[in-house]
């Protein structure tokens, strides 16, 4: 008995980009809740006598120093390679493989950047996990954000190998890979200005 | 001569052995099939606990079975295998099995997205369990089982989550042409809806069992340590966070009754607003914590601005599901009244167990009246017992409705449907008793050291009544499908005469479930191409 090949299989649509969105919501909500529970946290402590900031809460402790630099340039950075994934979708567009794995190349090192910003943030801050709420609280929320950055650099390669990989078909990978980088720099927008800006 | 066969060669897994096939397959209809025989499993373990953990309650003083230190962790492995380790599966695999197929879909999106979720979901469950066991469940007192039981939960939602997103982005773009997402079947909607929701409370729960695994871990200073787990992530076990669960499954009443009445859905749209209107017990993820309604006093009479400052929130987490649950009933009555029905079991199963999820719901709004002094009690307990049983009773029905097209059999009708008469009185048994008991000032989370004045036993025994005959029923419904699916009768394509795409093909479909495209026309497409060959829809 001979077996027909399957009958064509309906025209996706847009599932990758479809799916990255959901997984965007699904991250807003998860980083939006964390931070939710850090501003309660913020909001119920009592309010102490600072040297260097006058009267303020007494959530992070005063020995604790934001490396602002390092911070303000964290998020400059994710709104760079917001502008590479976008730069990587309009080439890959107009058919300019050359041009979309230069922007690619460019999201996953300005990424890796960001990544370093962390590590450095983390290491200049020296906040000990064991010291109190808002030590635990610190690493449990960046470090997941940390987790989602990590999540988009490896997207980052995945598209690249995807787009480079099957010529110029794929461009749907790129437009859905640039909406997470686009997630991750609102997130990390609100986390930026929650934990590192209003303390 | 040469024979030619319309559907094309089944994938390579039928080469495989049968382990490694229902290992690694990423064929929908597998992964449902798991995602039920882990959820059954884990419903006679979440019975059998809920039975000691009822028992225990008889005596209001001193222990029977257990002892001080594993009831709280008894207690918690009850709930938690119940909601996460029975229902859940139990919905998800419904979706996840018979979704595509009313759809008219190939396949599930993102299928080994899906598979890999229920590996991680049953990953989460069992580590789990195995921490409650080493007492780390909440207020455990072995700090690193707590710490795994928490990262465990992290786990077991990640993999809901991945199914969830699965299940949407095949809603959203998977659909047959034609097929609008109002047009789809009404369980295929509230599919949607409900997947969206867990897809929006989850990743909350996610974040507050990070927040508590690190604080644990590190510096038990904000979130009270063991005894806070329960605090901070009790409300994923508790109405109304309950309704999301059980959404998908009304669902299949709105798809089944109709079918069973051989009549079409009156109000089809407001159903679909119902349905919604369920969803937003999601709510429950944004305050993570009940919402009550003050009566008297400084509440709820105190000014008009502070009355609806404290109706509004009330309202929307407890009334607005319960109007949409509501809704369902109404299109149920009407379906009901415009026909006549055969008396099959996924009729008595669908109609019982939605009857029993409103008792449940009405009861939470009850006890979410804070002048009703029912905080604190076990009035509660019985609440969720009525939501969480009802809900399994609706997967009983689901089960016995698309049996044929999980695993090509049907499940015997004759036998079912007394079961699900005793599975409606074991809820009753399960969860009124302990209302009652409610008002009698019996508190939540305790099993020994409450005795009050009244028949304390008599209430706490029938609760152990009802459990045991949940159980009972359970096993004898399991025994049933085990049967159907090793010996029971063929079933045919389409043994309900029914209305919508999953029936369209054969029982059980294949790997790609269709072998050709479906135009659909309008919300009954098979009921479509029934009436064009000249057959009644």
């Amino acid at each position: 008995m001979l077996a027909l090949p399957p009958a064509p299989q309906q025209a996706p649509k847009r599932q990758v980009f479809v799916g990255t969105a959901l997984a965007s919501a699904a991250g807003t909500m998860l980083i939006g809740g964390m931070l939710a529970v850090w501003l309660q946290f913020r909001a119920d402590a009592p309010y102490r006598e600072s040297a260097r900031r006058g009267l303020i809460k007494d959530w992070m402790p005063d020995k604790v120093v934001v490396p602002e630099v390092a911070a303000n340039m964290m998020l400059i950075a994710f709104f760079v390679v917001c502008v590479m994934a976008q730069w990587a979708v309009w080439s890959a567009k107009r058919g300019d493989r050359t041009h979309a794995g230069m922007a690619l190349g460019m999201s996953a090192l300005i990424g890796l950047a960001a990544l370093n910003s962390q590590v450095f943030i983390w290491t200049q801050m020296g906040v000990d996990a064991r010291g109190g709420a808002f030590h635990s609280m610190f690493y449990a929320v960046t470090g997941t954000f940390m987790a989602l950055l990590v999540i988009g650099l490896v997207y980052t390669a995945v598209a690249a190998f995807r787009y480079l990989g099957r010529g110029t078909s794929d461009v749907q990978i790129l437009s859905a890979h640039a909406l997470y980088w686009y997630f991750l720099t609102a997130a990390f927008s609100a986390l930026w200005f929650v934990v590192y800006v209003q303390k | 001569m040469t024979s030619i066969d319309t559907h094309h060669a089944v994938d390579g897994a039928a080469s495989q052995p049968a382990v490694a096939t229902w290992l690694t397959s990423a064929d929908h209809k597998h992964v449902g099939r798991l995602f039920i025989g882990s959820g059954l499993v884990g419903l006679l373990g979440g019975l059998v606990l809920a039975v000691l953990v009822a028992f225990e309650r008889i005596d209001a003083e001193g222990f029977q079975l257990l002892d001080e230190s594993s009831a709280s962790q008894v207690l918690a492995a009850a709930r938690l295998l119940l909601t996460y380790g029975a229902v859940l599966p139990l919905v998800l695999g419904m979706v996840v099995a018979i979704v595509p197929l009313q759809l008219g879909a190939r396949s599930i999106a993102f299928p080994r997205l899906a598979a890999s979720g229920f590996w991680m979901w049953l990953t989460g469950l069992g580590l789990a369990v195995a921490s409650i066991i080493g007492n780390g469940g909440p207020g455990g007192g072995e700090a690193e089982m707590v710490d795994l039981y928490l990262a465990a939960l992290v786990v077991l939602a990640l993999g809901g989550l991945m199914v969830a997103g699965s299940v949407v982005t095949t809603c959203l773009t998977a659909r047959a042409p034609g097929m609008g997402l109002l047009r789809a079947p009404l369980f295929a909607w509230s599919s949607f809806v409900g997947a969206v929701a867990l897809l929006l409370s989850l990743p909350v729960f996610v974040g507050t069992a990070i927040y508590l695994y690190v604080d644990h871990r590190y510096a038990r200073a904000g979130f009270g340590g063991n005894m806070g787990v329960s605090k901070w992530i009790g409300w994923s076990i508790s109405q109304p966070f309950t309704y999301v669960l059980a959404i998908p499954l009304l669902g299949f009443v709105l798809d089944a009754v109709p079918v069973m009445n051989r009549t079409r859905l009156p109000q089809r749209a407001a159903a679909n607003v119902a349905v919604g209107l369920v969803a937003v017990g999601l709510l429950a993820a944004t305050t993570q914590s009940a919402v009550t309604l003050p009566w008297e006093g400084d509440g709820f009479f105190s000014g008009f601005g502070d009355k609806i400052a404290d109706l509004l929130p009330f309202a929307l987490l407890n009334l607005v599901p319960l109007l949409g649950l509501l809704g369902v009933l109404g299109a149920v009555a009407l379906t009901l009244k415009s026909g006549k029905p055969r008396v099959a079991s996924p009729l008595a199963f669908a109609v019982l167990g939605l009857l029993t999820i409103l008792l449940g719901a009405v009861s939470h709004v009850l006890y979410s009246i804070q002048d009703a002094g029912l905080g604190g009690t076990i009035f509660e307990a019985g609440s969720y017992v009525a939501v969480t049983f009802g809900t399994v009773t609706l997967a009983f029905g689901a089960v016995a409705y698309w049996g044929p097209k999980l695993w090509g059999r049907s499940v015997p009708d004759k036998a079912a449907l007394p079961l699900a008469l005793l599975a409606f009185v074991a809820t009753a048994l399960g969860s009124l008793p302990y209302m009652v008991a409610g008002f009698a000032d019996q508190p939540a989370g305790v099993l020994d050291g409450f005795a009050y004045s009244g028949p304390q036993e008599l209430w706490n025994a029938l609760t152990t009544i009802g459990f045991a005959l949940m159980l009972l029923v359970s096993l004898a419904y399991i025994a049933l499908i085990a049967k159907s699916f090793t010996s029971g009768s063929a079933a045919g394509d389409d043994p309900w005469d029914g209305t919508t795409l999953e029936w369209a093909t054969s029982s059980p479909p294949p790997a790609d479930n269709f072998s050709e495209v479906i135009v659909v026309g309008s919300e009954y497409p098979l009921a479509d191409m029934k009436n064009s060959s000249g057959k009644v829809g």
